[in-house]
């Protein structure tokens, strides 16, 4: 994983004005993976836009972290059953006109 | 521009505490919440009416205007432009953004006519910076199109983006373009491009995934005695060889002659095709007399 794709935690805080604790309960609750390097948090920047989403679930709607968790568990199933539902759709179109 | 009765939108009536209308905004909030709801305009439109109402109805000041002028609010709203316009020029103060991530135009004229630009009433605003929104858009093909890898100019908000279709792509599938999606808010970087492909296939070809199928018909002494046909692929003719006393349904499979597979250079799934035996339908004299001759044999 090279350097540069990583954003220290510090940076994160500064940028969305919030208390490190936000953060370090994300990583607790498994929802972000904290990277160290040179003794300093940083996650990955491909994962900013969920960050982004936990942020907003977390100020918009007060969601705690558990309901955070279960928010992206659920949404998870709903990509994965609407992708399911796609390749079905893909597949029965075989059968159709028959 | 038609009055917006938020208290409707709250679904609270008028006498409502503040305690009440927060309570409404939450309980709305978490049903109609974009991110909740990914790509569900609707759920959109309704947040956004919901966050407008609460930007009015939680905000003191704000609400007695609005309780003040109610349905009579264009009235009244010339003699409060009068007044704003006068304090503004004295205060000359520097609005902060609206910056959410869906709080861009996101104001009704109803709104904007009454209380001004949106932003500077946000009781949860924060000037953080954002990550602007994703742009999701849906680009319909031909199978056809999807045959062979293809360059194409989308224009997306009047941005010329080159997009490089690889071959194989499937209906339903969505490509994310990073960055090029609405700007990022205060500084924030620009958010992605969705584009979802919804192929529409013409030909007389089913697919699953990358294999092909095809049903052709074979008449009826040619199934009986074997012989050739000339079968149209996607990529030319092809003649095949039909064995004697070939079944109906039978199917045969040709190797490597299906569709390409998604990103893998070179690789194709199978072309499947099932022989239909056709009966003759009128039969001459002598075609008559020579099966009646067959049926003794038996």
């Amino acid at each position: 994983m090279k350097e540069t794709q990583l954003i220290p935690i510090t940076s994160l805080c500064t940028h969305y004005q919030l208390e490190m604790s936000f953060f370090n309960g994300l990583n607790d609750y498994g929802l972000i993976e904290f990277v160290s390097v040179k003794k300093t948090f940083c996650i990955h920047q491909d994962k900013i836009a969920d960050v982004e989403k936990m942020i907003r679930l977390h100020q918009e709607l007060q969601l705690n972290f558990e309901g955070i968790d279960a928010v992206f568990n659920l949404l998870n199933k709903i990509d994965s059953l609407k992708s399911e539902l796609i390749t079905t759709q893909n597949r029965l179109r075989r059968f159709e006109d028959i | 521009m038609a009055f917006i009765d938020y208290y409707k939108t709250l679904g609270v009536d008028k006498n409502a505490s503040k305690n009440d209308i927060k309570k409404a905004y939450r309980k709305l909030a978490r049903k109609h919440h974009p991110d909740l709801n990914p790509n569900d305009k609707e759920a959109e439109l309704q947040f956004k009416k919901i966050n407008e109402a609460n930007e009015v109805l939680s905000n003191e000041e704000n609400r007695k205007k609005y309780d003040k002028y109610g349905e009579n609010w264009q009235h009244g709203e010339a003699h409060e432009q009068a007044q704003r316009e006068h304090r503004e020029s004295q205060q000359n103060y520097q609005r902060t953004s609206g910056s959410q991530d869906f709080g861009n135009g996101e104001y009704s004229d109803f709104f904007e006519s009454m209380f001004g630009g949106g932003g500077s009433y946000g009781n949860n605003r924060s000037s953080a910076r954002f990550r602007g929104q994703d742009f999701n858009a849906t680009l319909q093909l031909n199978l056809k199109d999807v045959y062979t890898t293809e360059k194409r100019v989308l224009t997306v908000n009047g941005k010329n983006i080159r997009l490089t279709i690889p071959a194989g792509v499937t209906n339903g599938q969505i490509i994310k373009i990073k960055g090029k999606g609405g700007e990022g808010v205060n500084g924030g970087p620009n958010g992605d491009l969705l584009i979802e492909f919804n192929i529409t296939n013409n030909t007389d070809f089913k697919r699953d995934g990358a294999n092909l199928y095809k049903t052709i018909n074979l008449d009826l002494y040619k199934a009986v005695l074997g012989g050739e046909v000339t079968i149209d692929t996607f990529d030319g003719k092809v003649k095949l060889n039909v064995k004697e006393l070939t079944q109906n349904d039978t199917r045969v499979k040709l190797k490597g002659k299906g569709f390409p597979k998604y990103k893998k250079d070179g690789e194709f799934g199978d072309l499947y095709i099932t022989y239909t035996i056709k009966l003759p339908k009128k039969l001459s004299d002598k075609q008559k007399e020579l099966f009646e001759e067959l049926a003794k044999l038996q």
